[in-house]
């Protein structure tokens, strides 16, 4: 009579490890095929728009989808080519990327890191998106570009101002075209310095998560260096909607300056309230009271209506620049879908231009050859003069736009005027500059 | 001391709003026995009928101005209003200034509409059901309407300003300046909330509906009927919620999800002030305002971190611990 050593403990323990065996996703696990994650086979190459389609900056993540979808169609050769024909780099052909079409697929981020990162895996796993770019938010970014280095695909950053993005969160396989807080920073002071005076007392209110925390940093040292006294900087939880219980407080602080490092409807919502409480007909200390947004947005400008008018603040780049790679662009977007881009719309078509130029140059789409031609990689013709992209930190270096909402504005986009174009010198830093210390960018991950 | 009375002004203008929500909450709780997740989204509504009505008092004529380029470098469209161009510049842009007020008259009648179709139509299906299966209908009901609001509008706030008349600063006694739409809506609320309750208390309809709170089965016995004044109850607590959103737009410019970040504010509002009770409502309201428009201020903040984000719900654990049935609460309901 023969015996088996077969228990249902046995079993039940066998199926578990053959379950997890089966469920680990693919992207983590070593593929004897392909060289790298997602490596193209077929005659295309799928791309992963990650942008916020839901949520509070769905408005943002429409005009950078629009701007994709722009970008994939000058790539495949449709269209007027908009800054390919002004890119200093002429690699790309109009015939895909490496001969190959390009496609796309989308997923909404909803502005919620879990979310985002969900998108993105599914993205990566079930549509074998190769790169990944997008988004409204620095939490986001920063959650994603930690997923796609696990993953092995490059992660071209959109809308993502916080230091920590290229700071203590850096990663290999991630770059950033859009400026960051410390930039804003260095661009504004000399400018508030001229505007405001040297003597002057800053009040800030400060959104609760990585971007403010980093941008108030920044702004704070910019200003103190200049002779700016910091009178307090309050926290504000980014779900707040009524900012009038914190507004109340500057009345009799004796600061004279209001920093509202808020974005999105923070912004609209705090500024409004600060407009309200008479703040911008106030006098203080023989000056006038002055507000300070240093990060602007158009779309957000117009939330922020009449209220806009005079504020002083920065911004990545803006359609009225006259250079022609922008003007390219504005033509090419304003064409086919009637409004000039936003300043999200620029950074995300930009980066895919950059991300498909750097395949290009390099002969494949291998994460980590895209990578190394991406770093140290010089170019102009993208609309903010001649810029580097760091090898350091993956970090873009290039001129940074001081901006004040237009008096009186001739349409409904002509909301800022450019007050002064920020020399890209002025607003570089160290590699090791401790607002962006604790990180590493680590290795390159090509994923198999 | 100057700064405490801007608190107190900051929550009695913040308890307004959650009040005048929280009213018609409570009246559709009293009346159906319904607990409307979807209230929050009356009060975005009305704050919309703001905007709707500023897009159709702003509809324009375009002409060419060929000495003007667009940012294409195409001749300038340049827009008009034709209520400038029928009344005169000066009469039309009065017209557009105070669009807000006027949205109070095209709010009441829409908001009392969108309440009948809702009750009718939707939440009459779930009077017999468990409290969990209204909850996820008005949710979700919720959740739809903020949807269909964004697919129209956009997800960016979208400014209603107040007439200019009323958008300055006031000085009030002791030099304190403080917002004149501020006042104008803190005004405006105490003029709902009373005109509700004088409604209630001397009105035949009134005392009907009272009666109906207190034992519907009777009054359904001595042949009236009772439904159809609970489904006007209904329109009448969504034409609150509409006012109040309405009128808080030149506060903070109205946009797709504000209906959501006042409505779990306006539950606990509910709670604390008692589950069913009016005046308990209304009192919670103003309560909540100013404890968390306090507990906003520096000196809260660096005292207790992360005191103004959990003020009201803190209040609602002692309340609840100490007294289940809320502040002003009837014994046995809800406790």
């Amino acid at each position: 009579m023969s015996k088996t050593n077969l228990t249902r403990r046995g079993v039940l323990k066998s199926g578990a490890v053959a379950g997890a065996g089966v469920a680990l996703p693919t992207i983590f696990t070593a593929s004897s095929a392909a060289a790298y994650t997602n490596e193209p086979t077929g005659g295309t190459v799928t791309l992963g728009f990650n942008v916020p389609q839901t949520g509070p900056y769905a408005d943002e993540g429409a005009d950078e989808l629009r701007a994709y979808e722009l970008a994939v169609e000058h790539l495949n050769g449709g269209g007027d080519g908009g800054m390919m024909n002004t890119f200093s780099s002429k690699a790309l052909k109009g015939n895909g990327i490496l001969g190959k079409k390009v496609e796309y697929v989308t997923g909404d981020t909803q502005t919620k890191s879990d979310a985002a990162r969900a998108s993105a895996k599914s993205m990566i796993e079930k549509d074998g998106a190769i790169m990944i770019t997008g988004g409204s938010s620095s939490g986001v970014a920063v959650a994603v570009q930690g997923l796609c280095q696990e993953a092995g695909v490059i992660f071209m950053a959109g809308l993502t101002h916080s230091n920590d993005t290229t700071g203590k969160d850096k990663k290999a396989n991630g770059f950033r075209h859009f400026f960051n807080g410390y930039m804003s920073a260095a661009a504004l002071a000399p400018v508030l310095k001229n505007l405001y005076g040297t003597d002057r007392k800053a009040y800030h209110l400060t959104a609760d998560y990585t971007w403010g925390w980093t941008q108030q940093e920044s702004i704070a040292a910019a200003t103190e260096a200049m002779g700016w006294e910091t009178v307090n900087n309050v926290l504000t939880p980014l779900a707040a909607t009524d900012f009038s219980s914190y507004i109340a407080p500057v009345l009799n602080s004796g600061a004279d300056v209001l920093v509202l490092n808020h974005y999105g409807g923070n912004m609209v919502n705090s500024l409004t309230n600060a407009v309200q409480f008479g703040l911008r007909n106030k006098q203080v200390n023989g000056k006038n009271f002055e507000i300070v947004v240093p990060l602007f947005s158009r779309l957000m400008a117009r939330g922020a209506g009449e209220n806009i008018k005079g504020i002083v603040g920065s911004t990545n780049w803006h359609w009225s620049l006259q250079d022609e790679g922008s003007k390219a662009f504005v033509k090419s977007f304003g064409t086919k879908y009637g409004f000039p881009p936003s300043q999200a719309a620029h950074t995300c078509y930009v980066q895919t231009l950059l991300y498909a130029d750097a395949c290009e140059r390099a002969g494949s789409f291998n994460p980590c050859a895209v990578g190394e031609a991406l770093e140290g990689f010089e170019f102009d013709g993208m609309g903010n003069g001649p810029t580097l992209y760091r090898a350091d930190d993956h970090q873009c270096f290039k001129d940074v736009l001081v901006v004040k909402g237009k008096e009186n504005p001739t349409s409904e986009f002509d909301l800022l005027e450019v007050v002064e174009v920020t020399p890209a010198a002025q607003v570089t830093y160290a590699p090791d500059h401790p607002m962006f210390a604790g990180g590493s960018l680590g290795t390159c991950n090509p994923g198999a | 001391m100057d700064a405490i009375i801007l608190q107190i002004l900051n929550g009695l203008d913040k308890g307004s709003a959650y009040a005048l929500i929280a009213l018609g909450l409570t009246l559709i709780f009293g009346t159906l026995g319904v607990v409307n997740f979807a209230h929050g989204a009356l009060f975005m509504i009305g704050a919309f009928c703001a905007v709707f009505v500023q897009r159709v008092l702003t509809l324009s004529v375009e002409t060419v101005d060929p000495t003007k380029t667009d940012f294409l470098g195409n001749p300038l469209k340049v827009k008009t209003p034709y209520v400038e161009n029928w009344f005169g510049h000066d009469f039309g842009s009065a017209i557009i200034d105070w669009s807000v007020p006027l949205s109070v008259l095209f709010c009441i009648p829409v908001m009392v509409l969108i309440g009948f179709v809702m009750e009718r139509g939707l939440i009459k299906h779930f009077y017999k059901r468990e409290h969990a299966d209204q909850i996820l209908v008005t949710f979700g009901l919720a959740i739809v309407l903020q949807e269909v609001i964004k697919a129209f509008y956009g997800a960016n706030p979208i400014q209603t300003p107040a007439p200019e008349m009323l958008s300055g600063v006031a000085t009030l006694a002791g030099g304190i300046v403080y917002p004149v739409w501020r006042i104008v809506y803190f005004c405006f609320a105490a003029l709902i909330i009373g005109g509700v309750f004088a409604f209630l208390q001397f009105t035949t309809f009134g005392m009907v509906v009272r009666a109906g709170m207190a034992d519907r089965e009777t009054v359904g016995l001595l042949g009236i009927n009772i439904d159809r004044r609970f489904t006007i109850m209904f329109g009448m607590a969504a034409a609150v919620a509409g006012l109040a959103g309405v009128m808080y737009g030149p506060i903070n410019a109205p946009n797709y999800h504000m209906g959501m970040d006042f409505l779990v504010l306006s539950f606990v509002v509910v709670v604390v002030g008692g589950m069913g009770s009016l005046p308990g409502a209304v009192a919670a309201g103003f309560l909540l305002g100013i404890l968390e428009s306090f507990a906003s201020t520096t000196w809260a903040t660096t005292t207790i971190p992360g005191i103004n984000q959990i003020i009201i719900y803190l209040v609602a654990i002692i309340i609840l611990l100490t007294r289940p049935r809320g502040l002003l609460g009837k014994k046995g309901v809800m406790e």
